[in-house]
């Protein structure tokens, strides 16, 4: 309960924002233009929301700040990322740094016969003829087209160093058995972590008999979104489990799991569900369909949802400093800041947790569900009707 | 936020690439050994307590065995201390008596040599006596045929000797 009214509360905190940001996003070019006057630095209320926006989105470089220096020029600390991209004219490759950095559609690159603009953090493959960008009234860019981006942008970046570190640090747990039944060092951090997903996760949802099988996705699934959900509350600022074709592509592979393991009564409670009427039977199968959509739904989109409303608010809390100075002074300002953003901070820090925790959780639950063997006999009422047990209505709560 | 107008399908396809690779990846390399690992620990944890129990039930009851040895052995100990007493008791009173018997007997042997012994000096006396009494009465016939003085003397003498006799 308490966790779905977090979640209630994070998905009102994100509408509130949507709308609130909503307001800014129909920007003119005026404000723009304001915007790149002052680049790098951000105290007006538009920087600050565009300034979030920008950051929940992907990026093509890693950028970690920047700062205006005495000759008053904007500086961007960071490297730039390589851009792949599948154009009209084939594969298509440089390195991000080629944009300089303008995310407005200003500068071209020309590769491969193709022009290249990078726009709100999207690249735009210009039309043959165009020479620039034009935009319609709903500032659409209309004489260009979205290419096939495989880019290593900075959400792939976090991905691969998630990687990485889970190679390395499980690896590291997988060799320290060879030498001794008893992990040393770090590796006693990372055994129990496996021990609670196999033991509190996988085991009481799939069942003793078939959780094996379904282990390596499990605990890849729960190390990946937790560890980029930590990532993302470092000063690196990824922001790699609040996009939406991350988690989208997440809850697919347990969708994909649950229907490819579903067994013989796992189809039959969907398109012929037993102990109803035959009237019921049929009423309940687009329900169920419905069903199986919802709960790979509900997964990206919990999980999106909450990083996402996790990393606005503390960007927003943040930018009380900014914002109060007037009311405040720069100290109150700045310790009212430090402290809401300190207190929120540690409060991701156990949704960073807690997400990865429900989605694992939630996956084993769904594949459980599936796998499941309704040998056990239902009990039957007094006019011979299957009584529904816990387990079978376990699955209408979540 | 036109999230599903802007989806980001190039990011869709790196990340179900990535994840595919990652989760080949660490199966091969982490998860299997790990849960091997771990599963051999828990059963060799599980079969290391059975062993230790069942050593433990040993261990009780050879603990009882000794306990049930030492216990036979104190009761044969206690029996033999009993009986070596029995017997000494019984030797010493058998050499008692034997002994008491023995003396008893060479006691009734010497009192009976004494007692022959006696007979025979007795006798012997007699006989001395009566061959004294004879030599005596003899020579005091003698004597007094001569001398009346003489032949009291003479008796007188006589009897001295048998004194010294």
């Amino acid at each position: 309960m308490n966790i779905a009214s977090k979640y209630i509360s994070r998905v009102a905190l994100l509408i509130i924002l949507t709308f609130s940001l909503q307001g800014f996003s129909m920007s003119d070019p005026e404000k723009e233009a304001h915007v790149e006057a002052t680049e790098g630095k951000i105290n007006t209320k538009e920087g600050i929301d565009n300034y979030i926006k920008h950051h929940l989105k992907d990026s093509h470089d890693f950028h970690l700040y920047s700062y205006t220096n005495d000759a008053g020029e904007g500086k961007h600390i960071g490297f730039p990322l390589p851009v792949i991209l599948w154009s009209s004219n084939g594969l298509v490759t440089f390195m991000s740094s080629e944009f300089h950095h303008d995310d407005n559609g200003q500068v071209i690159v020309n590769r491969g016969g193709s022009k290249f603009t990078k726009l709100h953090s999207v690249i735009y493959e210009l039309d043959a003829n165009a020479t620039a960008i034009s935009f319609d009234e709903h500032h659409h860019p209309e004489n260009a087209h979205k290419p096939l981006d495989f880019s290593i942008t900075k959400s792939v970046f976090g991905m691969l160093l998630a990687g990485l570190l889970m190679i390395l640090g499980f690896r590291a747990l997988a060799s320290g058995y060879k030498k001794s039944p008893i992990p040393t060092g770090f590796a006693r951090v990372l055994e129990p972590l496996v021990l609670y997903v196999r033991d509190e996760i996988a085991r009481p949802n799939i069942g003793e008999k078939n959780y094996r099988k379904f282990m390596g996705f499990l605990l890849t699934v729960f190390f990946f979104i937790w560890v980029l959900n930590l990532l993302g509350l470092t000063p690196l600022g990824f922001n790699v489990t609040g996009q939406i074709a991350v988690t989208v592509c997440l809850a697919l592979f347990t969708f994909l799991i649950v229907q490819f393991n579903g067994n013989k009564e796992y189809w039959k409670h969907i398109f012929w569900m037993p102990g109803v009427p035959v009237l019921m039977k049929i009423a309940l199968i687009p329900v169920e369909l419905l069903g199986i959509l919802t709960k790979p739904f509900s997964l990206f989109v919990r999980l999106f949802a909450n990083i996402t409303a996790g990393h606005s608010v503390v960007m927003g809390i943040a930018a009380l400093m900014i914002l109060l100075k007037a009311q405040f002074g720069t100290v109150g300002a700045t310790g009212i800041s430090v402290f809401l953003t300190l207190f929120l901070t540690v409060i991701e820090l156990l949704v960073a947790f807690l997400q990865a925790y429900i989605f694992t959780m939630l996956s084993s639950l769904f594949i459980g569900m599936a796998v499941a063997e309704h040998d056990h006999e239902h009990e039957h009422d007094a006019h011979g009707h299957e009584v529904a047990d816990t387990e079978d209505v376990r699955a209408d709560f979540i | 936020m036109d999230i599903f107008n802007d989806f980001p399908i190039g990011l869709f396809f790196m990340q179900a690439f990535i994840l595919l690779i990652l989760i080949a990846l660490m199966v091969k390399f982490a998860w299997k050994p790990i849960l091997n690992s771990l599963n051999e620990r828990e059963t060799g944890i599980a079969d290391a307590l059975a062993a230790a129990e069942k050593a433990k039930k040993e261990m009780q009851n050879i603990t009882a065995d000794s306990e049930r040895l030492l216990q036979e052995a104190r009761a044969e100990r206690e029996s033999m201390i009993k009986d070596a007493r029995e017997i000494k008791d019984k030797m010493l009173a058998d050499a008692k008596d034997q002994a008491k018997a023995e003396g008893d007997k060479m006691l009734a042997n010497a009192q009976e040599a004494i007692l022959s012994e006696k007979k025979a000096a007795v006798a012997d006396i007699k006989n001395q006596v009566a061959t004294l009494s004879v030599e005596i009465a003899e020579k005091v016939i003698k004597e007094q045929l001569a001398n009346k003085d003489k032949q009291l003397q003479l008796v007188e003498n006589m009897l001295g000797d048998i004194k010294l006799n």
